[in-house]
């Protein structure tokens, strides 16, 4: 009896899209407004789907009080009222919206036992998301 | 192949105790959800079926037959009701939204006859669903 839980996390950061492997040039061209100089901030929400049989004793996947722990300690208090880039996981990577993502799941594939991690989904804005299945998914 | 999704929305009420945990336990593992004077939500429930095209009525399904076969099964047994008391499957199991994710798509799978059932999504709030596609 394998179940999906999907629970929805909001936190707020700040980003600059900017590579150095770009031109000034190009990374207006690539980025847009996105590369602004001074940055700019989204209200991520993020949905963490995790997976596994129902325990007959509790009823649950797993307990959502650890997941909320986990996320607290590994994603909120690393990502909340911040500015991604200066954060060391974007010290060689642009905070893109799907390079976050990839971020999230690598770090809760780590920290996260309690069930299997499906999937991590950010809303970047209402019109955007991104999503990310670990690398299985892309062979 | 196409997929179809309707929606409703229940309320109801449920607990959640496990008699063989002590009480110390059933507190530990279910926090306030463990209260037994029992607490309530407003459930959304997505229903997911999947088939061909009718080509005479350009169907999936009969939309009208599935929203009669959701109040049946899932409204009027689960609305305005307190799960653990009045709805059989929990009389014995544990209300959680997996259990209840689990126990629509049962009371719904047999009654579908041109379409098969994909997906039960049940939002227990807006930051927390469950989804169940049967047996895998």
């Amino acid at each position: 009896m394998k179940v999906h839980l999907t629970r929805r996390y909001m936190i707020a950061a700040s980003h600059r899209l900017h590579s150095d492997k770009l031109s000034d040039a190009d990374n207006r061209e690539t980025y847009g407004k996105c590369n602004n100089p001074h940055g700019h901030g989204h209200n991520y929400v993020i949905e963490v789907t995790v997976s596994g049989q129902v325990n007959p004793r509790t009823g649950m996947v797993c307990n959502l009080a650890d997941l909320d722990e986990c996320f607290r300690r590994e994603v909120m208090d690393r990502f909340d009222h911040q500015d991604l880039n200066t954060r060391h996981e974007f010290a060689a990577q642009v905070p893109t919206t799907e390079n976050f993502a990839v971020v999230i799941y690598d770090i809760l594939k780590r920290e996260f036992h309690g069930a299997h991690l499906e999937k991590v989904r950010i809303e970047e804005t209402a019109n955007n998301s991104f999503e990310f299945c670990g690398l299985a998914q892309l062979s | 192949m196409i997929h179809l999704t309707r929606k409703c929305e229940f309320s109801a009420s449920h607990y959640y105790h496990n008699p063989e945990f002590t009480p110390e336990e059933n507190q530990r593992i279910f926090g306030k959800c463990a209260n037994l004077n029992g607490h309530g939500h407003n459930y959304t429930l997505e229903v997911t079926v999947k088939g061909e095209v009718d080509p005479t009525t350009g169907f999936v399904v009969d939309l009208k037959r599935l929203k009669d076969i959701l109040n049946d099964e899932v409204v009027e047994a689960m609305d305005h009701r307190h799960l653990n008391k009045e709805v059989p499957e929990f009389a014995n199991q544990i209300p959680t939204t997996e259990n209840i994710a689990v126990a629509i798509w049962n009371r719904l799978s047999s009654k579908l006859c041109t379409a098969k059932l994909h997906r039960v999504r049940v939002y227990e709030t807006p930051d927390l669903f469950v989804d169940y596609y049967g047996e895998q």
